[in-house]
């Protein structure tokens, strides 16, 4: 059913985890199949991402472009992050199962959160960043 | 070489090599169709014959109530649809649960299109139905009731023989889905009222795409499949008669082991649920203590989440399956477990196990095994799990 990417970072997620007083952090769902992805993010002072990690309740899909997703935006800039996509995370991927589409939806819409809560916390705002979901299946 | 622990039985079980044996002369020596005159052909029809007295034998019935289908929703489809036709202009109400197969539950959804009205029994948390419920829910035009034997998730059994005679008291036809139940638990459709049966072979050691449909004497019902005039012209289509010869062999070992697997499996079930249990924290078992189908097993894992479980397992060679969201592809969790009263978020973390005459404790005690480390792992991934710990550490 998964490509070999994909069980790949589902055995062996990377950055799988909690950051101690995160830069920011933010926690996403998807009510329609109850799943809930976390983004942690350290941020140095020149606004590029230091530290990414994530804890996720789902799939192995939900695992997988959580674990990839980490990975697009480590060492990434703030503007950089924001251009990692679920596209981008499921091409990096090599593809899901046309069900499991919505669940890179998660990735992406929880790194954004996790950038909103570092925005609110530093009273800045980051360009091109709308207030995220907390439930994305609003969307659909 | 990896180990192969197969605990995904009320999917599908493997075909006996018995079984087989007896399938195979079929194919290549008599392939004759039972429904011509020679004498080579006679041969076929003989096996087919015997295969529908073995399977009347093991339920109480006549032969001729016995009907060849292709599996267990077929089955269901057409005792349903051929009620529902054969009763309209008596009424077009339906009696149901809302624990049912698929098979039934989207067979009254069509028939609702169709004008009839269908009530959906609740059923409390062990899965079992409520009988003054049920008795409630009968009005004037109901013209079925139909209530599975066995649920296929949970295992929960239910009380049929009350159920038949409620149905025979109102004079309401009964059909049970006993799809799980034949070949693991005794019945008998007489003593408990059953008027329609629906089974299938491939659940009980026998092969797939074979099913038969129990249908009482004095009913009336018409064609599912129309063309030839095969099953007393009720159900066309040239006899699968490998199949058939393998469903009656299933049957028949069935029958004959069926107390000695009821003890051996209830055994090591109650082993597995025991151990899971003890050795796992918070989990919780599905269905009922007692009334339960000798080989399943229901957990639900909290924090955790079904598909990721089941690939776990997998790499470790163990088959199962869940009722998680994430396993459905509609995105619902399993229709049973919220039936049960359990919220989303539980359901999510659910595991079904159905073990087989088979399965020594070995395998048991390799997939217990397995399940705890991989709770461990899967929980320490889990958002949830985080915050119920820091939860628990403020107070
Ligand atoms: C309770 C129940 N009813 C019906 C079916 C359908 O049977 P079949 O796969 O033979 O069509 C199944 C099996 O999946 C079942 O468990
Ligand atoms: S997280 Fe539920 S389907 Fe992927």
């Amino acid at each position: 059913m998964y490509s070999e990417k994909v069980m790949d970072h589902f055995s062996n997620p990377r950055n799988m985890g909690e950051i101690e007083n995160p830069s920011g952090m933010g926690t996403v769902g998807n009510a329609k199949c109850g799943d809930i992805m976390r983004m942690y993010l350290d941020i140095d002072e020149n606004g590029i991402i230091r530290d990414c990690k994530f804890k996720t309740f789902g799939c192995g899909a939900a695992v997988a472009t959580s674990s990839m997703a980490t990975e697009l935006v480590k060492g990434k800039s703030i503007q950089e992050a924001l251009q990692v996509t679920n596209k981008a995370v499921m091409e990096a991927l090599d593809g899901l199962p046309p069900v499991k589409v919505h669940c890179s939806l998660l990735a992406e819409e929880a790194i954004h959160a996790a950038l909103w809560d570092y925005a609110e916390k530093n009273g800045i705002v980051i360009e091109g960043l709308q207030k995220p979901k907390n439930d994305i299946s609003d969307e659909e | 070489m990896k180990r192969f622990v197969y605990m995904d039985n009320a999917a599908t079980t493997k075909t006996r090599k018995e079984v087989l044996d007896e399938m195979l002369p079929y194919f290549e020596t008599y392939y004759g169709n039972p429904s011509s005159v020679y004498e080579f052909a006679g041969k076929s029809k003989a096996a087919v014959d015997q295969a529908r007295d073995t399977i009347a034998a093991a339920l109480g019935a006549q032969s001729k109530e016995i009907y060849f289908t292709g599996g267990g929703s077929e089955s269901d489809n057409w005792a349903l649809k051929a009620i529902a036709e054969a009763k309209k202009e008596k009424g077009k109400h339906i009696i149901t649960t809302k624990i049912e197969h698929h098979a039934i539950l989207h067979t009254c959804a069509y028939l609702e299109k169709q004008g009839f009205e269908v009530t959906y029994l609740d059923v409390d948390q062990y899965g079992m139905i409520d009988l003054d419920e049920l008795t409630g829910a009968i009005r004037e035009d109901t013209i079925l009731i139909s209530v599975m034997f066995a649920n296929n998730e949970i295992g929960t059994i239910e009380p049929i023989r009350q159920i038949g005679a409620i149905a025979k008291e109102h004079g309401i036809v009964f059909h049970t889905d006993a799809v799980q139940a034949f070949g693991q638990v005794p019945i008998n459709v007489d003593e408990m009222h059953i008027d329609l049966l629906s089974a299938s072979g491939h659940k009980l050691n026998g092969p797939k795409g074979i099913g038969f449909l129990y249908a009482r004497e004095s009913l009336k019902i018409g064609s599912f499949i129309h063309g030839g005039a095969q099953e007393r012209n009720r159900r066309a289509g040239t006899h699968n008669v490998p199949g058939i010869v393998g469903l009656g062999a299933a049957t028949r070992i069935a029958m004959e082991t069926m107390e000695e697997r009821r003890k051996q499996e209830t055994k090591l079930r109650n082993h597995l649920i025991r151990r899971i249990l003890e050795e796992v924290p918070h989990v919780r078992l599905n269905g009922h203590s007692s009334e339960r189908l000798p080989n399943n097993a229901n957990f639900c894992f909290r924090f955790i989440e079904g598909e990721s479980l089941l690939i776990m397992l997998d790499m470790k060679g163990i088959c199962a399956s869940s009722g998680s969201a994430c396993t459905s592809g509609s995105l619902d969790p399993s229709h049973v477990l919220l039936a049960i009263g359990l919220p989303h978020e539980i359901a999510h973390g659910s595991l079904r196990l159905t073990i087989s005459h088979e399965t020594t404790l070995e395998d048991v005690d390799y997939a217990v095994d397995c399940i705890k480390e991989i709770v461990v792992k899967l929980r320490e991934m889990s958002p949830l799990y985080t915050d119920f710990l820091k939860e628990n550490q403020n107070q």
